[in-house]
């Protein structure tokens, strides 16, 4: 390959296509988003479109998907009085464990301590729009949940393999 | 005041697609239109803002080399530009409207501290955000 060729770059076609199946799983994160969904949004096959996501955005749907109801999660603690049974299903999940373990993963802490944690603080937030306080508030997640999960419990106790 | 910002530009996938986009759905004008060669400078103004000129350009030649205006387009089309804010007396009414023209909308109206604001993006996928007035 000559040291002066383009570097591989994605479609920008299929790029804009991919970002309207990311725009979807923005506006309505709490829905079930199956790989077959989000291909058909983007006019692409399910293969296709889990390696073109993530080449496009740096993390598979699923893991992207997780961040976003994280996040509303993480503002729903903190600007509202929902109980944190009501804010696990309104965010997607189907039980309550799973949403404190998940959250608990990918956070380190439980939703009621980011709660009180997070209702401690002072936020002026009013003066930006909402998307980008949603952004900053998006949780990092460079590994997946499992990955994470386990490499934390290498630290306390010896692998269970 | 008589001084400020005259033109900030954007990156659009096609102009004639963007011109049709601003003009006929958010209700843009064109305020200049120049062809030289392959090179178009296009802007658009808001029709109650003459100050301001909004440009819609490709990236390409001769302002970039083709490798550079390749990532652009790419960047564009992966809504990686900055944000773009839209101020509207009544958000939920433009939203109505353009939804009708078929605006793509990223996020409905939301009250939020007091303003309501949505989210919608150029064919191009460069994100806006709506805004309505404070009310008082």
């Amino acid at each position: 390959m000559p040291s002066d060729a383009l570097p591989p770059t994605q479609d920008p076609d299929l790029l804009r296509r991919l970002l309207r199946a990311k725009d979807r799983m923005d506006a309505a994160s709490h829905e079930a988003w199956p790989v077959s969904r989000l291909a058909s949004l983007s006019g692409v096959s399910e293969a296709h479109f889990a390696r073109s996501f993530k080449q496009a955005f740096g993390v598979p749907p699923h893991r992207y998907l997780l961040t976003r109801r994280i996040e509303r999660a993480t503002a729903l603690l903190r600007d509202t009085d929902l109980p944190i049974t009501e804010i696990a299903f309104q965010t997607g999940w189907e039980s309550l464990g799973t949403f404190g373990r998940t959250f608990r993963d990918i956070t380190g802490e439980s939703p009621s301590v980011n709660r009180e944690r997070s209702r401690a603080q002072a936020h002026q937030l009013d003066r930006v729009p909402l998307c980008i306080v949603s952004a900053a508030h998006r949780p990092g997640l460079e590994t997946a949940v499992s990955e994470k999960r386990r490499r934390e419990a290498g630290g306390t106790k010896a692998p269970s393999k | 005041m008589s001084q400020g910002v005259d033109v900030v530009g954007l990156y659009v996938r096609d102009q004639d697609e963007a011109l049709a986009f601003y003009v006929e759905k958010l209700g843009f004008r064109v305020h200049t239109d120049v062809r030289n060669g392959d090179f178009r400078w296009l802007t658009v103004q808001h029709p109650e803002q003459p100050s301001f000129q909004l440009g819609l350009f490709t990236p390409g030649p001769p302002l970039q080399d083709e490798a550079t205006a390749q990532a652009l387009r790419a960047l564009v089309a992966k809504g990686a530009m900055p944000p773009l804010v839209l101020a509207v007396d009544d958000c939920r009414a433009a939203y109505e409207r353009m939804l009708g023209l078929g605006v793509e909308f990223t996020q409905e109206p939301v009250d939020r501290f007091g303003s309501v604001d949505a989210g919608f993006r150029d064919p191009s996928g460069n994100g806006w955000k709506m805004i309505g007035a404070r009310r008082h």
